[in-house]
C-alpha cells in the first residue's frame, strides 16, 4: 500500500484546476499491455483471496452464538473509540508536523523526516517495548509523569491510544506531507502578501486546499490504528474492557477457538469496510 | 521540475514506500523457523544430518538452546533451529502446516491439539514438569510472601491469559485456594508476563519457576505452596511429514537422556 500514492491521487484536482478527465491512450482499451495486466491481476487475487477464504470458511451457522457475548461488543467498542482517539491525536500533532516538513527549510530536515516515519518499518512489538522504555512507569519520561502527575500509561485505555497513535501517525504525516508538496505554495504566498500572517494563511488557505489529503491520511491512520496489535499488547497489556481491543481478542481466541477468532475478525472487517466505504464517498471520491 | 520528473520522483517515492511496507510485512512473519526442506536425509549411512526444526514452548528457550548447541557439537553436519512461543500458537501453526519436525509443548492440552489433528508421529512423552512461582521486583520491595498477598489492590499483577498453559495453571492454583485475583493484564505468553516485571511495569507476575531462574537477578522468585496443585507436564513428540526423522528422534532422545535432564533441572524444571 502506498499512502503517498493515495494522497497524491486525493490531491489531483487541486493542481490541475478543472478536474482532469482520464486521457485515452491511442491504443484505447484494447492496448492494456500484458506485462502490466498479468501482475495487476495476480496482485488483486493475492490481496483478496485470503479475505474470500475467511468468508468461505467462516462458521456462519455458529455465528449468532459466537457474537452474542458481551465481550465481543466490548472489544469492538474499545477498538473504535481508541482508533478514533488515536486518529485525533495524529491529526492534532501530525498535520503541523507535515507542514513543518513540507514548508520550512531547516537543517536536518531529511533526518527528522526519516525519524518520524521510522515506526512504519519498526516491528510494532519493538515499538511497544520502546514505548514502555519511554512512557512506562519506570521509563525515561514516564518516571516523571508518575512522580509529578501520578499518571501511568501502561495497562490503561489511554495507553492503547498512545500505542495506536505511535504506529498510525507516520501514515498521516507522509500522506499530508505529500499533499502539501503537491499543492501550489503560491496561494499561501499570495495570502501573506495580502497581509495574512503565516498561521492565518495556513488555516484559511492551505488547510482547505489540502483537506482531501488530510482526510485520506486520517482514514489510513484510523485503519492502521484499528488493526494495531503488537504495540498495543506490549505497551498496554490485555484486559477485557480496558485494553483488550478486537485484534487482541482475535489473537487470544485463536489460541483455543479458531472459529470464534474468524467470527471476530469478520466483525472487525465488516465494520472497517463499512466505515471506509462511507468515507470514500464523501472524502475520497476523486476517481 | 518538469511534470514528468516530478511524476517519476513520486513513483520512486511510492516504490520506496512499497518496499518499506514489504519489509515490515516480512518482519511480521513469525520468528525464524527456517524451513528444513533444503537437503534430503542421508542417514542411510548411519550418520545424522540435516536441519531439525523444533517448535518449543517459550519457557524452554534457555534449556533447549543449550541442548541444541550440544546436539550440533555431538553430530557435526546437523543443525537445530528453534521457534519458541506460546504453546497454543505453536500448536496452531503446526496444525496449519508450519514446517516443524519436533514439538515440545508446555501442557498436554496444547499437545492434544496437534495429536487430535493427526500431526504427531507416535505418542507424546512427558520429558519435564514445571511449577509456578511468583516473580517480584528485585529485593521484593512489596514483601510478597504468598499467593494471597497478590490480591492486594495496590499491587500491579500480571497473569498469563487463561488460554495459555501458564495462565491456566495460575487459575487452577487460584481456584484451589479460593482466591480472586484481578490482574492489570492477561499476557499472551509467559515471557511477556515476566518482561512486564523485568521492566518494572508490574509489581509481580505468576510465571514458571524456570522463567524466574532464567531472568537471573532481574526478578526475585517467591515460592508458594498452592503451586503444587498446578504442576504442568511438558510433552514432546516427533511430527509427521518430517524429512529428517532420524536426526529429530536423536534430538528427542538427547532431551530425555540423563544429560538432557541435567540441563533441564539446571534450568529449574522438575523431573518427569
Amino acid at each position: 500500500m502506498s499512502p503517498t500514492g493515495k494522497a497524491a491521487a486525493a490531491s489531483e484536482p487541486l493542481r490541475g484546476g478543472p478536474r482532469r478527465r482520464r486521457v485515452r491512450t491511442p491504443g484505447g482499451r484494447r492496448g492494456v499491455p500484458l506485462p502490466l495486466l498479468v501482475p495487476a491481476l495476480i496482485g488483486v487475487a493475492f490481496l483478496t483471496v485470503p479475505l474470500v477464504a475467511l468468508l468461505v470458511r467462516a462458521p456462519w451457522r455458529a455465528m449468532p452464538e459466537q457474537l452474542t457475548g458481551t465481550a465481543v461488543w466490548q472489544a469492538l467498542q474499545l477498538s473504535l473509540v481508541c482508533a478514533t482517539a488515536a486518529t485525533a491525536v495524529s491529526l492534532v500533532l501530525g498535520v503541523p508536523l507535515a507542514w513543518l516538513l513540507a514548508r520550512v527549510e531547516f537543517p536536518g530536515r531529511g533526518l527528522v523526516r526519516a525519524l518520524v516515519t521510522l515506526p512504519l518499518v519498526l516491528p510494532p512489538v519493538v515499538g511497544g517495548v520502546a514505548l514502555l522504555m519511554a512512557l512506562g512507569r519506570n521509563g525515561v519520561v514516564g518516571k516523571w509523569l508518575d512522580a509529578w502527575f501520578g499518571i501511568t500509561l501502561p495497562f490503561t485505555t489511554a495507553g492503547v491510544v498512545v500505542a495506536e497513535a505511535f504506529v498510525a501517525m507516520p501514515f498521516l504525516v507522509i500522506s499530508v506531507e505529500g499533499t502539501l508538496r503537491a499543492a501550489d505554495p503560491r496561494y499561501e504566498e499570495a495570502a501573506t502578501t495580502l497581509g495574512a500572517s503565516r498561521f492565518t494563511a495556513f488555516r484559511r488557505v492551505t488547510l482547505p486546499l489540502i483537506a482531501p489529503g488530510v482526510a485520506a491520511g486520517a482514514v489510513l491512520a484510523w485503519a492502521r490504528a484499528l488493526g494495531e496489535f503488537g504495540a498495543t499488547i506490549t505497551f498496554a497489556g490485555n484486559f477485557p474492557g480496558r485494553t483488550q481491543t478486537m485484534p487482541l481478542a482475535v489473537y487470544l481466541a485463536l489460541q483455543s477457538d479458531p472459529e470464534a477468532a474468524i467470527a471476530l475478525s469478520l466483525v472487525l472487517l465488516a465494520v472497517s469496510v463499512a466505515v471506509l466505504a462511507g468515507l470514500r464517498d464523501r472524502w475520497m471520491a476523486t476517481g | 521540475m518538469t511534470p514528468t520528473a516530478r511524476r517519476s520522483q513520486r513513483a520512486l517515492r511510492t516504490a520506496g514506500l512499497g518496499a518499506a511496507a514489504l519489509l515490515a510485512l516480512s518482519a511480521c512473519s513469525s520468528s525464524g523457523s527456517d524451513s528444513s526442506s533444503a537437503k534430503p536425509d542421508s542417514s542411510a549411512s548411519g550418520r545424522l544430518s540435516g536441519t531439525v526444526t523444533v517448535f518449543a514452548a517459550a519457557s524452554l528457550q534457555e534449556s533447549f538452546t543449550t541442548l541444541g548447541k550440544q546436539f550440533e557439537q555431538a553430530h557435526p553436519g546437523t543443525k537445530v533451529t528453534f521457534s519458541f512461543g506460546g504453546s497454543d500458537s505453536l500448536a496452531a501453526s503446526i496444525t496449519g502446516g508450519a514446517p516443524a519436525d519436533v514439538f515440545a509443548s508446555a501442557s498436554p492440552k496444547t499437545m492434544k491439539i496437534v495429536t487430535d489433528a493427526g500431526g504427531a508421529s507416535g505418542t507424546p512423552v512427558t520429558f519435564a514438569r514445571n511449577q509456578l512461582e511468583i516473580a517480584t521486583l528485585p529485593g521484593n520491595p512489596d514483601k510478597v510472601g504468598s499467593l494471597k498477598d497478590l490480591t492486594d489492590k495496590s499491587l500491579k499483577v500480571v497473569l498469563c491469559d487463561k488460554e495459555v498453559p501458564c495462565g491456566a495453571a495460575a487459575q487452577k492454583a487460584l481456584d484451589a485456594s479460593k482466591l480472586k485475583l484481578t490482574p492489570v493484564s492477561y499476557e499472551q505468553d509467559v515471557k511477556s508476563a515476566l518482561t512486564k516485571v523485568e521492566l518494572k511495569e508490574a509489581d509481580a507476575a505468576v510465571v514458571y519457576k524456570t522463567d524466574v531462574h532464567a531472568a537471573g537477578d532481574k526478578v526475585e522468585g517467591v515460592e508458594f505452596p498452592e503451586s503444587a496443585d498446578a504442576v504442568n507436564d511438558y510433552p514432546i513428540t516427533l511430527l509427521k511429514g518430517t524429512q529428517h526423522a532420524e536426526t529429530a528422534k536423536a534430538f528427542i532422545a538427547l532431551v530425555r537422556s540423563a544429560e538432557g535432564q541435567k540441563v533441564l533441572t539446571g534450568a529449574g524444571f522438575l523431573k518427569p
